[in-house]
């Protein structure tokens, strides 16, 4: 095995995850080997200095809230669906009405009303051209289906 | 209070019946745990108020261990919670609840810290690690607390300048205690990666920890 292996070893050694066999040929190394022991020294130092440091556990009131907290936003989120569909609902339905208007409206100028037909349409065919895109690549996604 | 919890299948089982024991729990636990991932399929929020029991702690702790702050820590660990209940039929049960959860909570905490990052750099802020999170435990001697906080203060601050990637695996094993192969479940990888990781995440805060000090790690 080659120092680079050994490393790996260290490291498993460090946190106590190797075997006892593992344990003895990684001793064996160091023994032989003053640059791996030298820099197992300094990885122990670290360890310990690393495992020194905790972090602040919270008051427990943070506890006892923390599904409230998490359950909030199943209500929030309701409240922003409800709200989003109704006030798109309602946009699209001012906007139909408006134009209807417009439209049956004698005093409007004729070219007006083609501009404003023109204008809808557009956004139609945009609209319906994202989509179909959209459509396409999900469907030649080769990782839609894949699920962790 | 110091934060010695590990996630519940870390345990290890004292004296008794010992490994055979301990693979019996952690088979009656995977199961009770998927019994209550179904009933989340089905829209019970009950059910998932006990997953979320399980796992708040180590969801906020890793989550202060990422981002540093207590305050963006809840609230990020709260919409990982959020966002797994939205999500829950992609969950495939083979692999359990808390590595799935993990991905959706250390993305959110990732791209948090993107932004924050763009923000101070817009707003020329200097990066501010929240000190409060760093805990302080049994002193030896008089002199020691200001030494040993000091000294915890510059371990953590390293922790914080270390990228994303080794400052992930340094979190989950030191400060929420996890074995290898739990890590590697956590990160979709195998245990020689996760080794492999932490040597490269200890060297380069053993580098940064000499710089800051001046010299080798006494």
């Amino acid at each position: 095995m080659t120092c680079r292996q050994y490393k790996d070893l260290m490291m498993g050694y460090l946190d106590d995850e190797l075997d006892e066999a593992q344990r003895k040929e990684f001793d064996r190394h160091i023994e032989s080997c003053p640059q791996c022991q030298a820099e197992f020294e300094q990885f122990k130092k670290l360890k310990s200095l690393t495992d020194s440091v905790k972090l602040a556990e919270p008051e427990d009131i943070i506890w006892e809230k923390y599904w409230s907290g998490v359950y909030n936003r199943f209500e929030r989120g309701i409240g922003w669906i409800m709200m989003s569909v109704t006030g798109i609902a309602l946009i699209i339905y001012g906007l139909f009405k408006a134009v209807e208007t417009l439209i049956k409206d004698p005093n409007v100028e004729v070219i007006l009303k083609i501009a404003i037909l023109a204008f809808i349409t557009g956004i139609a065919i945009l609209f319906v051209s994202i989509m179909r895109e959209r459509l396409y690549y999900w469907k030649k996604d080769r990782y839609k289906d894949v699920k962790r | 209070m110091q934060n010695t919890k590990k996630i519940p299948e870390t345990k290890k089982v004292q004296g008794g019946c010992g490994q055979a024991c301990s693979a019996k729990r952690y088979a009656a636990s995977r199961s009770r745990e998927a019994a209550l991932i179904e009933r989340c399929r089905k829209g019970s929020k009950e059910a998932f108020g006990a997953i979320v029991d399980k796992y708040m702690k180590d969801a906020y702790f890793i989550a202060l261990g990422l981002v540093g702050n207590h305050e963006d820590a809840l609230d990020l660990s709260q919409e990982a919670f959020f966002r797994a209940y939205n999500n829950i039929r992609s969950l495939n049960t083979k692999w359990g609840f808390f590595p799935w959860f993990y991905q959706i909570l250390r993305n959110l905490c990732f791209s948090h810290l993107r932004k924050r990052k763009v923000r101070q750099s817009h707003s020329l802020e200097q990066l501010t690690e929240d000190e409060a999170v760093v805990f302080a435990g049994d002193c030896p001697s008089p002199d020691a607390p200001t030494e040993q906080m000091e000294m915890q203060r510059q371990v953590w601050q390293a922790v914080n300048h270390l990228d994303d990637k080794h400052r992930e695996v340094i979190v989950l094993r030191h400060f929420r205690n996890m074995s290898y192969e739990q890590i590697a479940k956590a990160l979709f990888c195998n245990k020689g990666t996760v080794t492999s990781r932490l040597y490269y995440a200890r060297k380069e805060l053993k580098e940064i920890l000499e710089r800051q000090k001046g010299g080798r790690l006494q």
